[in-house]
């Protein structure tokens, strides 16, 4: 029967002759083709020196904004923990006293902010979920580390710095429209 | 003058030790290295300047490994195996003729450790001795696959051994000496004209056979079946740690570079370079040469050994086996008659 794509090869069954047995000319062949690669340019990344550039949109470590002043966008909702499918994050509101204006934007504020990152699957539904623009990801990489207890990273970790701030353009839907 | 000799023999025997363990140590580097380059990978980089370091650390490492000794082990032996693999993989190196002569205050001076006249006899019994390094080895460990490997190891070398012998004993026919002195003195100057004067182009079906034995006799791939880790965890050596198990590794490497050595002394004219004797005629500018080249020819080979271990998968026990028994040895011999045939008409031409 025709095949259709003209690929398959015949197979026959018939003895090799000596010249074959010997697979002297298959060999030469194969080291020619080990030969190639020695002097082919290398897929490795010689890592901790280098890093492959990351998409813009990567999706890493998560960061809490501030906004211009210097105040926290979240105001503890909830919706991000419950937008979670990993269950990742957790947090406990509280109300904002009078002079906190300058540390949080709105009347309720997140004491607490936890993301487990060993929980996170860095989907980032918490990022579309948040209506404050408070939760974003990064092209940050979670930091490696031996104990679990490290991987918990609380709003030290998480909250924006206001001398080290990151450009978020990129990955506001609304404004890329 | 036997004062001197002695000296210089004595120092040489130091300098031939020191050689052969650094480039054995910088063989490991190599093969890493090589074997990176070979999978589009980078290879040891990071300890020192292009990983050059690298096998200050791998001994290290191996130095501060905890030294266990299985329970069930036979604990003499056990000890005893690495040295010997270690021992005759070194004493090998004693009949190799490094360069031409050298002259030191109006003496010449044979850059050999030892120049016997049984020399390829004395290496290929070292080889076959070298043997019971691996076989004490994995029997003493008191381990299924440790015996395994032993076994797989001791039937190899044997077997190889045969072909490898018949293979020698066409270039000795030619030369008329054991020496490896007088088999380079033999590859002085041209063949048919155009080619250098060297065994490789006088026995091209010998070569073929002592390169595939010389790669089973150093058990390397693809014919890594003592080892095996795939089948048998690490073959003779899955119950040795530390140092005993840097001895085996090491004793491997040093015998690739001697049998490299053997290799290009035997079919590639040793030290000879052809048409330099008609440039250069100081022997000391002429032995630095020769130690030069030889250099170069053992580093290709050492290249070679592992370009082919990076490029053959390993063979099964029964295609070794026929190999071994059914194809070299029968063209060995047929290889050493065609060669006593041709001899024997030169006499009569």
């Amino acid at each position: 029967m025709q095949s259709l794509t003209n690929r398959s090869k015949v197979v026959s069954n018939k003895q090799m002759s000596f010249a074959e047995r010997t697979y002297l000319i298959p060999i030469i062949k194969g080291m020619m083709i080990t030969l190639k690669h020695l002097f082919k340019k290398k897929v490795t990344l010689d890592y901790p020196k280098m890093t492959r550039p990351m998409a813009p949109v990567y999706r890493g470590k998560h960061i809490l904004k501030r906004d211009l002043n210097g105040a926290e966008n979240c105001t503890a909702c909830g919706l991000c923990a419950v937008a979670c499918p990993a269950e990742a994050i957790t947090m406990v509101a509280a109300e904002r006293k009078k002079g906190e204006e300058k540390l949080y934007k709105e009347e309720k504020y997140a004491a607490i902010y936890e993301i487990n990152m060993l929980r996170c699957i860095f989907c980032g539904l918490c990022e579309e979920a948040c209506p404050k623009e408070a939760i974003f990801l990064t092209d940050e990489i979670v930091k490696p580390s031996d104990l679990r207890e490290n991987f918990i990273y609380g709003k030290e970790l998480l909250v924006e710095k206001m001398d080290h701030r990151y450009d978020i353009t990129k990955r506001q839907k609304h404004l890329i429209k | 003058m036997t004062d001197s000799i002695l000296l210089f023999k004595f120092v040489l025997a130091i300098v031939t030790f020191a050689i052969s363990l650094g480039v054995a140590a910088y063989a490991t580097y190599g093969e890493r290295k090589i074997a990176g380059l070979f999978q589009d990978r980078l290879g040891p980089n990071n300890a020192g300047p292009w990983g050059l370091l690298q096998p200050l650390a791998d001994g290290g490492k191996m130095f501060f490994k905890e030294d266990f000794i299985p329970a069930a082990s036979e604990k003499f032996l056990f000890i005893l195996a690495p040295g010997i693999a270690m021992f005759t993989a070194l004493m090998t190196s004693a009949i190799i003729p490094w360069t031409s002569p050298i002259l030191i205050s109006g003496a010449l001076y044979q850059v050999q450790v030892a120049d016997i006249d049984i020399g390829i006899l004395y290496s290929l019994g070292f080889v076959s001795i070298g043997v019971y390094g691996i076989m004490i080895g994995g029997w003493a460990s008191n381990n299924k696959y440790s015996l395994m490997g032993a076994i797989r190891a001791s039937s190899q070398m044997i077997s190889y051994e045969l072909a490898m012998g018949l293979a020698l004993l066409a270039v000795i026919m030619m030369s008329g000496s054991l020496s490896l002195n007088d088999i380079v003195a033999a590859q002085k100057g041209s063949f048919l004209g155009f080619l250098p004067n060297w065994n490789v182009f006088k026995q091209p079906v010998g070569f073929l056979i002592f390169l595939i034995c010389a790669f089973a006799e150093t058990n390397r791939a693809p014919f890594d079946l003592p080892e095996c880790e795939t089948e048998l965890v690490g073959g003779y050596h899955t119950e040795y740690s530390s140092m005993k198990l840097g001895l085996f590794l090491f004793s491997e490497y040093i015998n690739m570079f001697i049998s490299s050595a053997i290799i290009a002394t035997v079919y590639f004219g040793g030290y000879n370079l052809p048409l330099i004797g008609r440039f250069v005629t100081d022997p000391n500018a002429l032995a630095a040469i020769g130690f030069a080249v030889f250099f170069a020819k053992i580093l290709f080979f050492i290249f070679f050994y592992m370009w082919i271990r990076w490029t053959l998968p390993r063979f099964r026990y029964d295609q070794l086996m026929h190999l071994g028994w059914k194809s070299l040895i029968p063209i060995a011999i047929i290889n050493l008659l065609v060669t006593g045939a041709v001899l024997i008409l030169k006499d009569y031409l």
